[in-house]
């Protein structure tokens, strides 16, 4: 932490990232005081999914209103975004923003396979978002809210969702090893 | 018992939320080429972070359980579907390696000014309709399974929280060992 800040005063640069360990140690306590305070964990993608519903609710409202899936979320005239995980989302949003500014960090730019260009960069983080979007529905829940939170319960299905995750994830990692130098 | 408090307003949740994204800004976790290099097995802090975190964060409801403050009764703790953990699990982990970030992270992403972020966030919310769509057909499959009668490992293994948490904390030192001269800063 001290060098991180140190280094600010150094250099013109970007701050180094914090020791894995010390941040997985101060998330595991964020998380355990979500536990003491709301009796549940950390999550993301149950934004997503409100927002998807919103989102469905005011383009197509008959058809919604019909989803299995989504209609219960959006009956009688029902906000999902008026919850719980979109303030936290919100929180995750500006404590993300104000870390990256105090470290320098902020740049806009375009990221993904270094060996690619800015196009089929959009287009791959585009496909890897439908795919995690689908996914964390079958499973609902993602690696926030089912992998860490879930896990932190010594849930099974946490412990399973991280399997599944590092096994398909460390597959098809090797398969695209290529577009990165 | 006296805890979790069971609050549900907005303040605790922006603050929780704050800290959540500030940790993962500052672990390295909104940045795609971290993310996606765990997967290749050339950076090893998503495990480290996680896994130190999950450690911490057992232990804490552990020693609470011992106080008598909190029992894992009064925590959510999600059900063991474990067919649809594992797939969903499996479509989390491509989606990384394809699109370089999971839910959480390209909010992380998106607010450090990554555009391919913002674009992920967006292709969730098409994910999201896209499952929504199919719902009707999914739903008997995900319906069929049925779920385990034990929810956590203590009560699959018949063994106490403190020795599964031991057993990660052993593993979590292990891959760090046998990693901690590949990783890439």
């Amino acid at each position: 932490m001290a060098s991180a800040t140190g280094d600010l005063h150094k250099h013109r640069g970007p701050g180094a990232y914090w020791n894995a360990h010390l941040a997985g140690a101060l998330l595991g306590l964020t998380l355990l005081a979500t536990f003491v305070i709301t009796g549940h964990g950390l999550g993301a993608s149950g934004f997503t999914t409100a927002i998807a519903a919103r989102a469905a609710a005011a383009v197509a409202p008959v058809s919604t209103a019909s989803n299995a899936y989504l209609g219960s979320m959006v009956a009688e005239g029902r906000n999902p975004l008026n919850a719980w995980i979109t303030w936290q989302v919100v929180g995750l949003a500006l404590g993300a923003l104000a870390s990256a500014l105090w470290a320098r960090r902020f740049d806009w730019r375009i990221d993904g396979p270094t060996r690619l260009r800015s196009l089929p960069r959009t287009a791959m983080a585009l496909l890897g978002g439908v795919l995690a979007g689908f996914g964390a529905r079958i499973s609902a829940g993602c690696t926030s809210g089912l992998g860490l939170s879930g896990s932190a319960t010594l849930a099974i299905a946490g412990f399973v969702f991280l399997a599944g995750f590092f096994a398909a994830g460390v597959l098809s990692g090797f398969m695209l090893k290529r577009y990165w130098q | 018992m006296i805890l979790p408090l069971g609050s549900a307003g907005p303040l605790p949740a922006l603050a929780l939320g704050a800290a959540f994204g500030f940790i993962l800004e500052r672990g390295g976790l909104g940045n795609g080429c971290k993310l996606t290099g765990q997967l290749r097995l050339e950076d090893w802090t998503v495990f480290n972070v996680m896994f130190t975190a999950i450690i911490v964060a057992a232990s804490g409801l552990w020693l609470l359980n011992l106080a008598g403050l909190m029992t894992t009764a009064d925590v959510y703790v999600p059900q063991a579907l474990l067919g649809a953990a594992l797939a969903g699990g499996a479509l989390v982990g491509l989606g990384m390696s394809v699109g370089g970030y999971c839910p959480g992270t390209s909010v992380v992403a998106a607010c450090s000014g990554r555009v391919d972020g913002v674009v992920f966030f967006l292709g969730l919310i098409a994910g999201t309709l896209s499952f929504a769509g199919l719902f009707s057909h999914l739903e008997p499959r995900l319906a069929a399974a049925t779920p385990l009668q034990a929810s956590t490992l203590q009560e699959l293994l018949h063994v106490p929280g403190w020795l599964v948490i031991l057993v990660l904390a052993g593993v979590a030192i292990g891959v760090h060992k046998l990693t901690s001269r590949r990783v890439v800063v």
